[in-house]
């Protein structure tokens, strides 16, 4: 069982207008069987707080080309792109930055 | 023997998970914390280094811009733009090694009116990069679209360009610089604050009606690319740039190429995606951030606290399918996900482009097209494709003429009123005349515009004055002297 936990998203460089404009979220993930991992997230985000136009946010399991994301001010390219690394130490806040690339 | 293949998959599993832990391929001791182009992984400092060695490298290899020179940067806002600013800004301060040496304006061109912008986004908008500016000391100036209805026709006209200054020039007057002005550094001038210009809302209605009257978004999007070159390049004349800076990103370039093409621009690519762009004579523009991809761009935006505004554009939210420019977008995108060498390659190739020069040098404004300023390329050669193209609209135009079906419009011309073949010959002629005037790909844009009538007036009275001229010319074209009447000078 992975507890609950406290992550940090930062939407930037245009994401935020698919999310009402709001660039900071502060969100608990509940605790589940399953390590989460950034698959699961996006699902997550897609599921709760994304308000509109999912095909220009999600694209099947990952985001859709074009959108970086940093996790704890890393490229996510630099570990495996679903590996769990940092989500599931429990309680750890983690801070997950999405934003495009033009 | 069986021991092979374990081994084999183990060290697969390896490589495929690499930990964050990784380390920077530069110094080898920090962690890495971005992945750039293909495998590279660099931490803050050595990826700090990279990303501003890279600018002064790029103005220096291509030694356009000389020292003491005012040059105008055009920032949109966005995260290209102001990254070109943050990096002018750090070349220029006391403590850069080897300091970059002209002096920078700023210029951006609040477009909310042809994009659909409510007045209180503009407002925002602009009070907010006004802030950003303001911080960086140089002279500033916000210019709101709608002033393009209000340009002289001087804009589309060819100045003549300065003489090529021969490749020894720029050493001579790096020498010279360095001797006058030792190190004086200018510090930020105050200015006294330029109230922002008022926007009519009469000129907003206008611009819209003449976004409007393109029909396809592609089209709209090419037309309001022009308006803003113009506008840029007429504010550089009139406040003195001799140099215009422009912040298209490698990214950018790559699916600007793409696109060109498939626009039919091929003949203007080297222009349109090369590092310098002479096509309107006394100001050149230049594209200093052209070897940065969008995500390094993005990542040190973020890691080194650049302040940047969300632009909305034409294609902001539309689908994949919405304009040409978007679907390229999206194809080279998704395209870079899975082959990360995707927008380096296509950029290498656009660095091999050149122009090839026409005969006349002489920049006759015959010679040029009246939208994008560039030389036309609608010569039309036996048994070129253009040919082809042009034959095939001659046909489906006597086609349907000949059937006066007003709802078989004719394959090429539309020319708004969708009555009986016959009752639409003035519009006809009009366009084809304007069309003899613009480029290949210009001419499409125009043939998806419902009416000229809405361009403004600047380009009208420029198209009437070398309509006039050409038919001058034609009528006076047998007492021309022309280079093959040489027999006159041979007698000895």
């Amino acid at each position: 069982m992975a507890a609950p936990i406290a992550v940090h998203l930062e939407f930037g460089g245009g994401a935020e207008l698919l999310f009402n404009g709001v660039k900071e979220h502060h969100v608990t993930l509940p605790s589940q069987s399953e390590p989460w991992d950034m698959k699961q997230l996006l699902v997550w985000i897609q599921r709760n707080l994304l308000k509109e136009r999912p095909e220009l946010f999600v694209q099947g399991d990952s985001v859709r080309p074009g959108i970086l994301v940093l996790i704890n001010d890393a490229d996510w390219e630099l570990m495996n792109q679903n590996a769990c690394a940092c989500l599931t130490a429990a309680g750890l806040d983690c801070s997950v930055g999405l934003k495009p690339a033009h | 023997m069986c021991q092979v293949d374990e081994e084999y998959q183990e060290e697969l599993e390896r490589a495929d998970g690499p930990s964050v832990s990784k380390k920077c391929v530069k110094c080898k001791e920090a962690s890495a914390a971005v992945v750039i182009r293909a495998g590279d992984t660099y931490c803050r400092s050595c990826f700090k280094e990279y990303f501003i060695h890279k600018f002064r490298a790029m103005l220096g290899k291509n030694r356009v811009i000389f020292p003491g020179e005012k040059v105008l940067l055009a920032v949109s806002g966005g995260p290209s733009s102001c990254s070109m600013l943050s990096q002018v800004q750090e070349g220029l301060s006391q403590k850069a090694h080897k300091k970059l040496r002209f002096s920078p304006g700023i210029v951006h061109i609040d477009e909310g009116g042809a994009v659909g912008q409510s007045a209180e986004e503009r407002q925002r908008k602009v009070s907010e990069l006004q802030a950003v500016f303001k911080a960086t000391g140089f002279p500033f100036l916000i210019l709101p679209l709608e002033q393009v209805l209000d340009l002289p026709s001087s804009v589309v006209e060819t100045a003549l360009s300065p003489l090529e200054p021969p490749p020894s020039a720029y050493k001579a007057a790096v020498d010279r610089f360095n001797q006058t002005s030792s190190s004086d550094y200018l510090p930020p001038q105050e200015r006294e604050e330029k109230s922002l210009p008022d926007v009519q809302k009469s000129h907003t209605q206008l611009l819209q009606q003449l976004m409007g009257s393109a029909k396809t978004l592609t089209a709209r999007e090419d037309l309001l690319n022009t308006l803003r070159q113009h506008l840029l390049v007429h504010t550089a004349r009139t406040e003195g740039y001799s140099k215009l800076m422009l912040g298209d990103n490698c990214t950018r370039l790559a699916i600007k190429l793409l696109t060109s093409i498939s626009l039919g621009r091929g003949a203007q690519l080297a222009q349109d995606t090369g590092f310098s762009d002479s096509r309107y004579g006394n100001i050149i523009s230049v594209r200093p951030m052209r070897d940065y991809s969008a995500k390094e761009i993005a990542f040190y935006n973020h890691m080194f606290n650049v302040p940047a505004v969300v632009v909305a554009s034409l294609d902001t939210k539309t689908s994949e399918k919405a304009s040409i420019q978007r679907l390229t977008e999206s194809f080279v995108t998704k395209l870079q996900t899975d082959f990360p060498s995707t927008v380096s390659t296509i950029y290498r190739t656009s660095e091999k482009l050149q122009t090839a020069c026409r005969s006349s040098s002489s920049a006759d404004h015959s010679d040029r097209c009246l939208l994008c300023v560039c030389t036309l390329d609608t010569a039309v050669e036996k048994a070129s494709a253009f040919q082809a193209t042009l034959i095939s609209e001659q046909l489906s135009q006597t086609k349907s003429l000949g059937c006066r079906n007003p709802g078989q419009s004719p394959g090429g011309e539309d020319c708004g009123r969708a009555t009986s073949g016959g009752g639409c010959c003035s519009l006809t002629t009009e366009t084809t005349d304007l069309k003899s005037l613009l480029c290949y790909s210009c001419q499409l844009t125009i043939r998806d515009m419902s009416s000229v009538d809405h361009l403004p007036l600047y380009i009208l009275s420029e198209a009437q004055r070398r309509q006039r001229r050409a038919q001058m010319r034609d009528e006076i074209s047998e007492f021309l002297l022309d280079d093959g009447d040489e027999g006159i000078y041979r007698e000895v």
